[in-house]
Formats: C-alpha cells, sequence, structure tokens
C-alpha cells in the first residue's frame, strides 16, 4: 500500500511539475510581465490604432473560418460516416492535411496557387481580386489549418451512434432536413461545440500560415499574433506581452467556454 | 396486403434475397423465421423501404410502393436495439410521427398518453429511455411506431435483445395487442418458438429464398423439406424416414411394423423424457416420450424395445 501511494504521489508531483514548467510558468509569466508597468500601460497598448485593428481582423478571420468549417466538417463527416463512395479513403486521408503539413508550408502553398506570380495570380490581378497580402489569404490559410477539428471531431460520433435512430426517424415520417435537425444534431452537439472550440483556438492563435499570405500591414493585414511578433522584434516587449494577454484572454475564454459544455455532457441521458 | 414480386437484392457478391415473391394477407401476424443470412432482415427492409431492391416490386395495399420512401409508406418499424431517440423523453418519442405530421399539440398529448396506457408506460411520459429497462424501451418504441397509426407494423427481431422471460411476456403482450389493433404485422425472428407462439402464418427462409409458408401447425407437421422440418422442432431419423421424436411409438413387446432397438440412455426432463435407442447396432436414434409412457415402460439402458415410426403425412424421406 505504501509503495503504491508513494508511486501515487510521485505521479502527480511529475504532471504538476510538467504542467508547471511547460504551461503555467510561461503563460503566468506573461501576465506578470504584463501588468508589471501597470494596468494603465497595458490598456494603453492594447487600444493603440494598431492593436485595435489587429484584435478585430483576428475576430473577423475567426468568425469567416470557423463557421464555414463547421458547415463543411458536419457534410464531410456526414459523408464519411454514413455513406460509401470511390474516393472515401482519399478524402479521410486529404482532410488530415492540414494536421500533416507544417502552417509554413501551407502558407507558401496558398501564395504559389494566389500570388502575383502564381497559377492564378494574373488572372486575379486582371480581375482586380487581391488574396494575398490581404484578409482573403489570411481568411483562406486560417480555413486551410482549421479545417479537420470539427470532422474529427464529429465523425466518430456519428459512428458510434450508428443510423437506427435516423431511419427510425424516417419511417415516421421525417424527411432528410428534419431528421437531421431533430435526431442527428442533438446527438453530436457535444461534438460539434468541442470541434468549434478548437477551430476557434486554432484560428485566434494561427500564425505560420497567416504570416507568409499576410504581408502585415499595418491597420489593414495584422492579425493579433502578428503584432505580438512585431512589437517583439521591434523590442516594444511590454506592448508584445500586452497584445499577448490579449491573446492569452481570448483562448481562455474559448477554454471556459468549452468547460461549460463538458459538464453538461454528464447531464446527456445515455448510458 | 403486401405484396412482393420478384425480388433481388445483393450486397456486393452476397445473394441476400434471390427471386423472393410473398403475400402478407391483411391483419395477419406473420412471422419471417430463419437463420442469420438466410434474408429475412433485408425483406422486412425491402417492405419498408430501408433497403432498395436490385429488381422486383413491393405493392403495399394495392399501391406499388418500390420507389416510395420509408416516410410516405405508411408503416411503423421496430429496430431489434429499440432504436429510442436518447435525447427525448418518452412522451417525446412516442410523438415525433406525430409533431413531424405538424398535428395540434392537444391530440398529440392525449394520442401520446392512451398509446403509453396502451403499452403499459402509463405515467412514464418524463422519463428518458436510458431510465427504462430493455422491455419497457421496446414497448414504446412499439408505441412510437403506433402512433402514426400505419398500415402496416413490421418488426425486426423486436425481442431479440431482451432475456428469456421478458421475451415471452412480450410475445404474449404482443399477440394480444395484435388482437386488439389487428394492423397488419410482419414479424423477423430467427427463434422457432417465438415465431411459432405469436404468428398466425410462418415464411421459412433460408439463403435468401423463401422455403415454406404456412400456419404454424401446419409447417410443424407437414414440412416441405429437411431444412423446413429441421428449423421447426426436433428430428430424428428411422431408417430412411426423418420424423419428430415424440412420434415414434415405443413398447416393450414387438408390433406391426415396429423395429427392435437397444436404450443406450434416459434422460428425465420433468414432464418429458429422452430416450436414445441403438437401432441394428448403428447411429442413435432420438425419441421423447411422456414421463408416464417411460414409468410404463420402465425403461433403462440396456433394454431392448420396439419402435414404430409415425404414418406416413407425419414423416418426411430422406433426400
Amino acid at each position: 500500500m505504501i509503495v503504491e501511494r508513494r508511486w501515487r504521489i510521485g505521479l502527480r508531483t511529475v504532471a504538476l511539475a510538467y504542467f508547471l514548467a511547460l504551461l503555467l510558468l510561461p503563460v503566468g509569466l506573461v501576465f506578470y510581465r504584463t501588468f508589471e508597468h501597470g494596468v494603465g500601460y497595458v490598456i494603453d497598448s492594447v487600444t493603440t490604432p494598431a492593436a485595435i485593428s489587429a484584435f478585430w481582423l483576428t475576430i473577423e478571420v475567426t468568425a469567416i473560418a470557423v463557421p464555414l468549417n463547421a458547415v463543411v466538417g458536419i457534410l464531410a463527416a456526414i459523408a464519411l460516416a454514413r455513406s460509401d463512395f470511390r474516393g472515401k479513403a482519399l478524402l479521410n486521408g486529404l482532410l488530415d492535411l492540414p494536421f500533416a503539413i507544417s502552417p509554413v508550408v501551407i502558407g507558401l502553398s496558398l501564395v504559389l496557387l494566389y500570388g502575383r506570380t502564381g497559377w492564378l495570380g494574373p488572372w486575379l490581378a486582371d480581375n482586380g481580386i487581391r488574396i494575398i497580402f490581404s484578409v482573403p489569404g489570411i481568411v483562406l490559410a486560417t480555413i486551410f489549418v482549421s479545417l479537420p477539428f470539427v470532422v474529427r471531431e464529429v465523425t466518430p460520433v456519428l459512428r458510434e451512434i450508428g443510423d437506427e435512430q435516423e431511419q427510425a426517424a424516417a419511417t415516421l415520417g421525417a424527411g432528410a432536413w428534419t431528421t437531421f435537425r431533430r435526431i442527428t444534431f442533438p446527438a453530436i452537439r457535444w461534438g460539434l461545440a468541442y470541434g468549434i472550440v478548437l477551430s476557434v483556438a486554432r484560428a485566434v492563435g494561427e500564425f505560420g500560415a497567416v504570416s507568409v499570405v499576410s504581408g502585415r500591414v499595418a491597420g489593414e493585414t495584422m492579425t493579433l499574433t502578428l503584432l505580438v511578433q512585431q512589437r517583439f522584434e521591434n523590442f516594444e516587449l511590454a506592448g508584445a506581452y500586452a497584445a499577448s494577454a490579449l491573446l492569452a484572454v481570448i483562448a481562455l475564454l474559448t477554454l471556459v467556454a468549452m468547460t461549460r459544455i463538458n459538464p453538461r455532457r454528464e447531464e446527456e441521458h445515455e448510458t | 396486403m403486401i405484396l412482393v414480386r420478384g425480388v433481388d437484392k445483393r450486397f456486393g457478391t452476397f445473394q441476400a434475397l434471390d427471386d423472393i415473391s410473398l403475400e402478407v394477407p391483411d391483419g395477419s401476424l406473420t412471422a419471417l423465421l430463419g437463420p442469420s443470412g438466410s434474408g429475412k432482415s433485408t425483406l422486412l427492409r425491402v417492405i419498408a423501404g430501408l433497403e432498395a431492391p436490385d429488381s422486383g416490386t413491393v405493392e403495399i395495399h394495392g399501391s406499388d410502393a418500390t420507389n416510395v420512401p420509408p416516410q410516405r409508406r405508411g408503416i411503423g418499424f421496430v429496430f431489434q436495439h429499440y432504436a429510442a431517440f436518447k435525447h427525448m423523453t418518452v412522451r417525446d418519442n412516442v410523438a415525433f410521427g406525430l409533431t413531424v405530421r405538424k398535428r395540434p399539440k392537444q391530440e398529440i398529448r392525449s394520442k401520446v398518453d392512451e398509446l403509453l396506457s396502451i403499452v403499459g408506460l402509463a405515467g412514464y411520459q418524463d422519463r428518458y429511455p436510458n431510465q427504462l429497462s430493455g422491455g419497457q424501451r421496446q414497448r414504446m418504441a412499439l408505441a412510437r411506431a403506433l402512433a402514426v397509426e400505419p398500415s402496416v407494423l413490421l418488426l425486426d427481431e423486436p425481442f431479440g435483445a431482451l432475456d428469456a422471460k421478458v421475451r415471452a411476456e412480450l410475445r404474449e403482450w404482443l399477440r394480444n395487442l395484435h388482437e386488439r389493433v389487428h394492423v397488419t404485422t410482419v414479424l423477423v425472428t430467427h427463434d422457432q418458438e417465438e415465431a411459432m407462439s405469436v404468428a398466425d402464418r410462418i415464411v421459412v427462409m433460408n439463403d435468401g429464398r423463401i422455403e415454406q409458408v404456412g400456419h404454424p401447425r401446419e409447417l410443424y407437421d407437414n414440412p416441405a423439406n429437411q431444412f423446413v422440418m429441421g428449423f421447426l422442432g426436433p428430428v430424428s431419423r428411422l431408417g430412411e424416414r426423418l420424423v419428430r421424436p415424440h412420434d415414434i411409438a415405443v413398447d416393450t413387446a414387438p408390433a406391426d411394423g415396429a423395429v427392435q432397438a437397444l436404450v443406450t440412455r434416459v434422460v428425465h426432463l420433468g414432464f418429458e423424457v429422452r430416450v436414445e435407442l441403438r437401432i441394428d447396432g448403428e447411429e442413435s436414434v432420438g425419441v421423447q416420450i411422456t414421463r408416464d409412457d417411460a414409468e410404463r415402460l420402465d425403461l433403462a439402458p440396456g433394454e431392448i424395445v420396439w419402435v414404430r415410426p409415425p404414418h406416413h403425412e407425419r414423416a418426411l424421406d430422406v433426400a
């Protein structure tokens, strides 16, 4: 018993030390350094026009990318879990591509496609459409990197619940949309919510792919993560910390949203 | 009436249904009986519209339903594993078909209450499916299927997931329900006892084909072939004849047409006594006799008896 107890305490110590050193300490330090010069300074540095613009751009990009990925993700999950078609394995593999490829490479591939010398570049330029070094490019990059979350969360849930409830709904007269709305959606909503939270976190925090396609035009194509990087490089450390703190707050809010979802999972009426 | 004509269904290389034609009369309770893989569930799902046949037609009450989706076939379907809507209360489950049809709230409420009292779940309206036992869930599923007043009720191994006692209760209950509601019912089962005790017609299926259709007793007494005979009950081989073990007459004295046999084993199972015999030193023959007969004959291993096969129509020649 004593040995077991020692083991348990040892394991806990290791786990806690690990989290402390790798997660809590750095994040805590960011907050500490942020407020080192007082709250007034923080408020000043996150309310500069550049910071406000970066904040709203990040929100805007997330607000476009995440709902799009949620809808596409649900459709892809239904296709993967409920039907059999040629190229299903291919689709399944492609959906993991954004996880497999480095974000920087994703950004570069977008430049190769939409950039001025890219495949579609000349045609886009002729039609006055600007994607790279502009907001649409940032949105595309963000969609790309946050694509798999919803699919990967929803597909296993769909597989697990099976299609009997949906068939039962069909025999009771429910059409495809009614069946989705009243049977499928309530069953996948927690998986979907979790996928959305992860997508939001990734969309808000994305740096690599966005930094390649953004061009970092202050007040135009500067997202929060890019602002942090820029301030850091310009030795505006306090400003960088403040912007980081803002990012961390957004991340924490999504985490809180997630933990508010999770307890309700227990209430679900499943055995 | 349900009319199935020339239905074929393949899954890859597996022929699930092979040129099936079947007639289910109005108001009957028909059982599709067969081993797993015999195509019985597939046939039921084709009737429901949950599977599309590769060829052939399905007619329900005089109109061609082959290309009609399940939503508009006027059917009620009950699944082996209940397919309860887990996130809905019992009331919402049963009301589902009616809310889809946008019936007035008051009507739905009274209809649901009425159905729940028919299936013995009055007072369970606000429970969730996981708060019900298996038998209760299946009765809820039945109420849900009946709520839309289907012209045809289709049950896919409805009691298969329940324990023996509950299964026996629900069979009895289904039989009574059918006598009250009289909706044309098709029940899929692999359990011959269930088919015989519940159905008024049995369709025996094997390898995607129908072997025989008839009244339970007719199938038991006059099976069309060895498969049907073997699936519906125990079979013993007596010379070149296949007979029911309880149709074999056993006596300690020689009689006309009787052959001599050696008793090798006697097993007492309450009312029934199973006797194993050896004829001409060959393979053993199982015989079922009543306890009274066993006592009268005072059988014990090593004794010599005379056995007589039943008259012709109750036996089948070995193919």
